[in-house]
């Protein structure tokens, strides 16, 4: 007999719009304090304290337009956020700062999400959406240098780039990139030679989200139709198609798997996280808990397996976090 | 009649003679059905019967060459025998040339497509004639492209000129396309325009097709004309004609295809099977993983997502005029529970059904949903029949305003309609909602298609008139409703009939128009028809006649057909009483009206419909004069 689905753990209100974006931060020895960083359709971001419930601080750098990235690079107190007012700015936030370092002016007017790497200490790649229609740029921070500029071949017809991720199987090795385009095919980007080593059609409709396990060869990745595509990536660098799901409600916003690799989340827009299981894609728990589409979900980084949290932002302006399957 | 071969040297004139006085008194098909299959063969491969077969048609006298040359081109088994029979006579003699060129072609038009294809064909065989295919090229198309041969000729004539001039085209070649390519584009544009105008939707695609097809064959690169129709067995056949095929290469060359064709299918199947061995190899890995230890949550709850459609009348008014182009599948689901929002609550509609009328009348597509003009057709019947009286003012008052599009107006009379045939027959509207709501739909919305299916009710009337007459009462009594349109008729009819001769600025019935005219026409007829056993039915008789009097001559023969339809609708639902008590000068004057059409007008539904009004007339007569008084 199977449990009814559980509750949130808590809600968190107060961003007085929808939320577009989360970031955790958790990973620090004991005496800090847990934090979910989350960016806004009103252009603050908002520093939740996770012990308390409560905003701690709200970073108002990006013109009042939307926010629709924030990651951490290498601890709380070093922010990257990506706004609908063509920057992405670099945060210092040690010591009670709240103040813009640097900013990189992207010229990018869509919604693709900036992916970050780390290289080496005090060395991240960021692959970003550039101003041309189907390029992505790969830069160097901080020192904002260019490193290469993926454009796909003349006459692909791949659309925008919607969503991109860089991974390296093993500190040293060659970054690489997986980008989702309009037209919903998936592409493998070797950065280092500047060009494309495989391309898969995973979707009718364009990609929303997609999610890698380098570990496994493995990615998942959703789009506004009702179907999940999990490629994996073989010896040869080529995408295959490995299985499909189909979902009951068709779109999906953001897909995320856990560090653990057990198990992945799925942000949809019928309101409804899906829990699955990574290893076969079982289905495992729908959490109902918002009432609109829900547009990010993300998986914190506790060191301590049992504390460990989920949270979805949605256009309700709520960020409902969760523990579910906290245990293995 | 045997012919002598071999060198002597005779003459045939005596034998035209025969030939030419035997076809002008009646007797080709005798003469001419022994001769000319024997002159067909016979001409196949010798030279001599070839000239002497053409001294012979050539030294018929020419007053009696019209019934040779007609006979000889009707009975000819193709445009090759044609020509081997008649050589270049056409070219030699004026009256030949007359009777193939332009009486066959412009004048008469019972032909078959296989005598116009001989002829054609014939014209085009030979370096002489072909000019002469030209010509006819270009006479056929000043027809086709003339607005009052459109109007006013019979449609069997505009589909055989059509087919002649498919058939020309294909028997065109490059260079001379070339030469006269501009003319073509001309004709072509000018006859779109006319037969586009039309109200039949035979006489569009006939247009359409054949524009078509000259854009085919004088563009050849480059973009062609392209409409969107119905493809029917006409045109179908019509775009056959298009292409020539040669008579004599088909027949040995298919079974050659049909071999070829069954090669090139096995080589695709074994392809299919390499696909199934790679799957079940990935689900076999080792699963001892800590998988199994997550427990699903119950998820039985996850279900399609549905947006609750409004659930008061009130609400949907806001959704529907709220500017939050955000909700639109508020929207959608607000449309599509409308109509059973209004039936289910007459009282809450009464109080906005004015309003309702006019959000719905004003009602635009704003997302792509399956049936929206149905829906929407639906929601403003269900309304006009709740609140029939301050909603059929509404309605009719803004049939005549300014700033409607012809859609909305059609629209209007569609619904006036629609909701008339439910009010009066309440019975088609219990459980049968959806059965009987369809079928009126599907023949009131395309074109003129409704004329036809009144006809068949109208036919079915009489015939159910006439047995009632001899047989007393054969049908079961069926339940009996309060006839709800009775008192509603008048509102329904009169306001649409005062303002047809007052034009406005953006709508002039008795001008551009008319296709309007012809719908408004037709569903006066219908409502007149629904309006028996109605109190007003006498007053609305009258006033429909007068309308129908001052239209009577009006050219387009859609209306026509729909004025006919009226005085159809009229004496079989005015009671025969009434009729005779208060009209019959003025049926006298229609009956000697309807004669001249019966016989006169070029349209055959009008002349037939022409008739049926006689028909019942006689009837009514016969019927009063059978009872006693």
């Amino acid at each position: 007999m199977a449990l009814p689905p559980p509750d949130p753990q808590f809600v968190l209100r107060g961003t007085s719009a929808a939320v577009h974006t989360l970031h955790f931060s958790c990973g620090g020895p004991e005496p800090d304090i847990p934090l979910l960083f989350s960016g806004s359709e009103n252009g603050f971001i908002h520093v939740w304290n996770l012990k308390t419930h409560r905003v701690d601080t709200a970073l108002d750098g990006h013109g009042r337009k939307s926010v629709y990235c924030v990651e951490t690079m290498g601890g709380k107190d070093r922010l990257l956020s990506q706004g609908r007012d063509q920057r992405i700015c670099l945060w210092d936030l040690a010591e009670g700062r709240t103040s813009v370092t640097d900013s990189v002016f992207t010229e990018h007017v869509g919604f693709c999400r900036c992916s970050l790497l780390k290289v080496a200490q005090g060395r991240w790649l960021m692959a970003m959406a550039a101003r041309s229609l189907e390029e992505v740029q790969i830069l160097e921070l901080p020192s904002k240098t260019s490193v290469c500029t993926l454009k796909p071949e003349v006459g692909a017809k791949l659309g925008m780039p919607m969503c991109l991720k860089l991974w390296q199987l093993s500190c040293g090795s060659q970054p690489m990139l997986l980008a989702g385009y309009e037209d919903g095919s998936v592409v493998l980007w070797n950065v280092s030679m500047g060009k494309a080593l495989s391309q898969l059609i995973c979707h009718q409709e364009p990609v929303m989200s997609l999610d890698f396990d380098s570990e496994k060869a493995k990615g998942i990745s959703g789009s506004s139709e009702k179907v999940l595509s999990i490629w994996s990536l073989n010896e040869q660098q080529n995408l295959q198609v490995y299985k499909t799901y189909e979902l009951v409600n068709a779109g999906i916003s953001d897909i995320t798997i856990r560090p653990d690799k057990k198990i992945l989340a799925t942000a949809g827009w019928d309101h409804r996280i899906r829990i699955f299981g990574w290893k076969k894609l079982k289905p495992l728990a729908v959490l109902d808990y918002h009432t609109a589409t829900i547009h990010c979900v993300s998986f914190s980084d506790h060191s301590n397996p049992r504390q460990r949290l989920l949270a979805a932002g949605s256009k309700d302006q709520r960020i409902s976090v969760w523990s579910i399957y906290a245990q293995t | 009649v045997c012919f002598i071969p071999g060198g002597l040297d005779c003459s045939i004139s005596f034998v035209s003679h025969v030939l030419g006085k035997v076809c002008v008194h009646g007797r080709q098909k005798e003469i001419l059905g022994v001769l000319v299959p024997r002159l067909t063969d016979l001409t196949k491969s010798d030279c001599i019967w070839q000239r002497i077969c053409w001294r012979l048609v050539e030294c018929v006298p020419d007053r009696w060459m019209e019934a040779v040359v007609l006979g000889f081109v009707q009975r000819a088994p193709g445009a090759d025998a044609l020509s081997r029979l008649l050589g270049n006579l056409v070219v030699k003699n004026k009256k030949a040339q007359f009777v193939v060129t332009q009486k066959m072609l412009l004048l008469q038009y019972g032909h078959t497509t296989a005598v116009l294809q001989s002829l054609l064909g014939h014209l085009s065989l030979d370096s002489s004639r072909r000019p002469l295919l030209l010509r006819v090229l270009q006479e056929l198309l000043e027809t086709w492209s003339s607005s009052s041969a459109v109007k006013h000729s019979p449609a069997e004539q505009q589909l055989y000129i059509s087919k002649a001039i498919l058939i020309c085209l294909s028997h065109l070649k490059e260079p001379e396309i070339e030469s006269c390519r501009q003319e073509l584009l001309a004709s072509m544009m000018e006859g779109v325009k006319c037969h586009l105008d039309s109200n039949l939707p035979q006489l569009r695609r006939l247009g359409m097709v054949v524009a078509e097809s000259i854009s085919l064959k004088i563009n050849t690169e480059g973009p062609v004309l392209k409409f969107e129709y119905e493809e029917d067995d006409e045109t179908r056949e019509l775009k056959s004609l298009l292409v020539q095929t040669p008579s004599f290469c088909v027949v040995p060359s298919l079974p050659d295809d049909h071999r070829s064709e069954e090669a090139d299918a096995p080589p695709s199947v074994p392809e299919s099977d390499e696909k199934s061995p790679g799957m079940p190899d990935e689900e076999s890995e080792g699963e001892l993983d800590s998988d199994d230890d997550l427990i699903p949550y119950d998820m039985s709850e996850d279900k399609e997502l549905k947006v609750k459609a409004p659930v008061y009348i009130r609400d949907c008014i806001e959704v529907l005029t709220g500017s939050s182009s955000e909700d639109v599948d508020k929207w959608e689901a607000t449309v599509k529970a409308l109509e059973s929002l209004v039936r289910k609550n007459p009282a809450a509609t009464r109080e906005v059904s004015v309003e309702l009328a006019k959000i719905l009348l004003h009602l635009e597509e704003k997302t792509c949903i399956e049936g929206f003009v149905e829906l929407r057709q639906r929601a403003q019947v269900a309304v006009l029949t709740t609140d029939p009286i301050p909603v059929a003012k509404y309605l009719t008052s803004q049939f005549y305003s300014l700033n409607y599009s012809l859609r909305q107006r059609m629209d209007i009379l569609d619904v006036l309609v629609l909701a008339a045939q439910e009010l009066s027959c309440p019975k088609f509207h219990g459980k049968t909602k959806h059965s009987g709501a369809q079928k009126p739909c599907a023949q009131l919305l395309p074109g003129s298609d409704s004329s036809k299916d009144w006809r068949r009710i109208v036919d079915e009337r009489i015939k159910s008139k006439t047995r009632r007459f001899n047989m007393g009462q054969p049908c079961a009594k069926l339940a009996s409703h309060p006839n709800k349109f009775s008192s509603v008729a008048g509102y329904f009819f009169f306001p649409l009939i005062q303002h047809f001769d007052r034009p406005l600025t953006t709508f002039d019935l008795l001008g551009e128009d008319h296709l309007v005219l012809g719908r408004l026409v037709h569903t006066l007829a219908i409502l007149m028809y629904l309006a028996v056993n109605t109190v007003a039915v006498t007053a609305m008789g009258k006033a429909l006649l007068e309308f129908v009097w001052a239209l009577r001559f009006h050219t387009d023969s859609y209306v026509r057909q729909g004025l006919l339809s009226c005085i159809s609708s009229l004496l079989l639902s005015v009671p025969t009483e009434q009729i005779l008590a208060d009209m019959t000068e003025e049926l006298l004057e229609t009956q000697s009206w309807l004669a001249d059409v019966m016989e006169k007008d070029p349209d055959g539904d009008c002349r037939r419909l022409a008739l049926q009004n006689l028909l019942l007339m006689e009837n009514l007569k016969k019927k009063l004069e059978a009872v006693p008084s």
